[in-house]
């Protein structure tokens, strides 16, 4: 007997699995995935401004910074500013996405494609971003490769107030409208890579980025 | 596992006990802090224990749900009935596909299969990335302590001279500096191992994918460079949707460290599609019984809604004083003292379950609510029935049993025992050896009794005060 239909044959043995009582289940289980449920959620002010101020705050708290500008051609420049400030190189890599921008009148020398370990800051949009929790949404595609917002020392996320939603519930409801299926990576990023490993002092920079910056276009 | 000896031998342990005292409190404060900002905790705790109800009772369904999800998306699906044969099938996939290095992020049922020592026979190179159990595996491949912190028992001084000795690098005290220097050394091994590893904290039903959290980065890595990636979990972490990851990631990283949510959350599915830049071209999962199968149903059944947050351990007692190593396996703990048995057999750890002073501080912080004390009790009463506890033990209970059984008899022992403990006491009101039990007064003292037993004081009562 594979090791397979062991398992499975124990597991039915334990439920004392029959014909009736699978149909049952079966019909409850088409339902958990058709109704997808939702659990309590704490209370957010769902309201646009209200989103962009809970977000900046909780972003801050999970050792983000944050930089608002009016419109998407303003990111280059807030980009510039950043990196002059903290003292970093004006060379970066970008998703292919963001390769459209002019980097190079703010000064800096942009390269769209995936991040190699050289790299020292990537820039990155986001598919949407969570106020809950002051979190980047992160989807992988040919366009957006995951290897930028975590390879280089500095990450730079480029965020659309109008894509700050309250829940991750919500971001999974776009998610499935505008993308269907899952893509290969989705990752929820909070703040810069950290450990607590040693004494549980909490280092930030184990082996992801040591800075995250978000650059909120408030369109 | 002899327990009461690895206890004795870590009460003396002044290094451990120093670094426990040192992480207890940080554990529970910031985890009480982190549940108030959740309107209604109660109700979330509710909605997971249901969550994972939904599944665990009817697994066999759910495991064929998500393994047709996750063909779908081009993984593969692999099963496993115990340890030997995780390692048998990592290695035959290793071998596929020509690794000779693989990165791992933490997975305790690699740690439950032995699969470090089992690649290294095979002449493939294991790293653990973590930072945890990357500290211990350098450390003569010393076990993790606990689940979410592995090397919560080794203080800032132990890694120092760690590190100085197997980097070869001077000697330095500064953590984000020691930090920095594995982040160094693990990072060529990110860029370079052809096989990633990883545990899972959830597997999606809806979507077949894989759920991992983590806030170093490294599962991140090991799911994102290497053209192979195997994912290692038990057959219980079913989730239905993504709508219930949420519900669930609201209370795993609050419970386990604080935090609000895990600084990575990665929702992986499938394998890289061949305009992409970068993810693994190799997806496997191996969905691992070990003792699972056999508990589902039966008087155990609640605790595969375990989510591995670690937070009954933070909050014990016993743990608390003791440390993870006394506890002899992969899980310690409360948590440890119920699975331990389970899936290692009731036979061979038969002090764990008493390991406990049944305060129900594990239940109370339980984000499935999983009634530890009750399962360690019912433990307790397996071993009774199988006849396993000792000899004298059992023939104490009888005794006593019989004794119980005779009114006047009892009260006449109750009055002799009274008073021996009070003439023990002497002076004071305590004792500080009791010559029949010396183990209960190794680390305290026993309260000394008045000197009268209860029915007497109770008859010394009825006849002084008037009735109404
Ligand atoms: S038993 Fe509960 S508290 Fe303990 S690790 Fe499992 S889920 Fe967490």
């Amino acid at each position: 007997m594979s090791s397979r239909d062991d398992i499975l044959g124990r597991v039915r043995a334990g439920l004392h699995r029959n014909a009736s009582n699978a149909a049952v289940a079966r019909e409850e289980m088409l339902a958990a995935l058709t109704n997808r449920s939702q659990g309590p959620k704490p209370g957010i002010d769902a309201e646009p401004k209200a989103l962009l101020e809970r977000f900046r705050l909780k972003s801050e708290q999970q050792s983000s910074t944050v930089d608002i500008v009016a419109q998407e051609s303003d990111v280059p420049a807030a980009v510039a500013r950043y990196l002059a400030a903290m003292n970093l190189p004006k060379s970066a890599v970008a998703w292919p996405s963001l390769a459209r921008l002019d980097w190079a009148a703010a000064g800096l020398q942009v390269e769209g494609r995936g991040a190699r370990d050289a790299d020292l800051v990537g820039i990155t949009g986001c598919f949407c971003a969570v106020a809950e929790t002051g979190t980047l949404m992160v989807c992988s595609s040919p366009d957006t490769p995951a290897t930028v917002s975590l390879l280089p020392e500095t990450h730079i996320a480029v965020v659309h107030a109008s894509r700050i939603l309250a829940y991750m519930e919500d971001a999974w409801a776009v998610a499935r409208k505008e993308l269907g299926a899952l893509p290969r990576a989705v990752n929820f990023i909070s703040g810069p890579s950290r450990t607590g490993d040693i004494e549980q002092t909490i280092v930030l920079g184990a082996h992801g980025p040591y800075r995250v910056h978000l650059v909120i276009v408030s369109d | 596992m002899h327990f009461k000896a690895n206890v004795h031998a870590k009460l003396a342990d002044v290094v451990l006990q120093g670094n426990l005292k040192n992480a207890k409190g940080k554990f529970v404060t910031r985890r009480a802090e982190a549940i108030k900002d959740l309107d209604d905790f109660e109700a979330t705790r509710d909605a997971a224990a249901a969550i994972r109800n939904k599944v665990i009772d009817n697994l066999d369904l759910w495991l064929e749900c998500f393994e047709r999800k996750a063909l779908d998306t081009g993984a593969q699906v692999l099963w496993a009935k115990d340890g030997v044969e995780v390692c048998r099938l990592v290695i035959e996939i290793a071998k596929k596909h020509g690794v000779t290095k693989v990165t791992k992020s933490k997975s305790m049922l690699s740690e439950e299969a032995g699969l470090n020592q089992a690649l290294e026979a095979a002449g493939i190179q294991p790293v653990e990335t973590d930072l945890g159990e990357y500290i211990l595996q350098v450390d003569n491949n010393e076990p993790p302590s606990h689940i979410i912190a592995p090397a919560v028992h080794k203080s800032l001084d132990e890694v120092a001279d760690l590190f100085h000795k197997v980097h070869g690098t001077p000697r330095k005290t500064d953590i984000p500096a020691l930090t920095r220097e594995a982040r160094e050394v693990l990072r060529a091994h990110f860029l370079t191992a052809e096989m990633g590893l990883s545990g899972g904290n959830f597997l999606v039903a809806e979507t077949g994918s894989v759920a991992l959290v983590t806030n170093e980065g490294n599962g991140r890595m090991v799911t994102t460079m290497p053209k192979v990636h195997v994912v290692i979990t038990g057959i219980e972490k079913v989730i239905p949707t993504l709508e219930d990851l949420s519900t669930l990631m609201r209370l795993l990283p609050r419970s386990a460290t604080g935090q609000s949510i895990s600084n990575y959350f990665s929702i992986l599915t499938g394998v890289k599609k061949p305009e992409e830049h970068d993810g693994p071209e190799h997806l496997y999962f191996v969905l691992v019984d070990s003792g699972r199968a056999d508990v589902v149903g039966g008087d155990f059944h609640e605790m595969l809604r375990c989510i591995r947050c670690g937070a009954c351990m933070n909050h014990c007692p016993v743990y608390q004083t003791i440390g993870g190593h006394a506890y002899g396996w992969v899980y310690p703990g409360p948590m440890g003292s119920v699975l331990t048995p389970l899936y290692a057999g009731i036979e061979n750890s038969i002090d764990l379950p008493h390991a406990a002073t049944l305060c129900n501080q594990c239940g109370i912080v339980c984000p499935v609510k999983i009634p530890l004390p009750d399962l360690l009790r019912k433990l307790r009463e397996k071993q009774t029935e199988r006849g396993l506890r000792p000899l004298t033990e059992r023939i104490g209970l009888r005794l006593w049993a019989w004794v119980a059984q005779r009114p006047k008899l009892y009260a006449l022992g109750a009055r002799v025992g009274a008073r021996y403990l009070k003439w023990l006491a002497g002076d004071t009101d305590r004792i500080r050896l009791l010559p029949t039990a010396p183990e209960w007064t190794l680390g305290r003292d026993f309260p000394a009794p008045q000197g009268k037993t209860f029915r007497e004081l109770y008859a010394a009562r009825r006849s002084s005060t008037p009735r109404a």
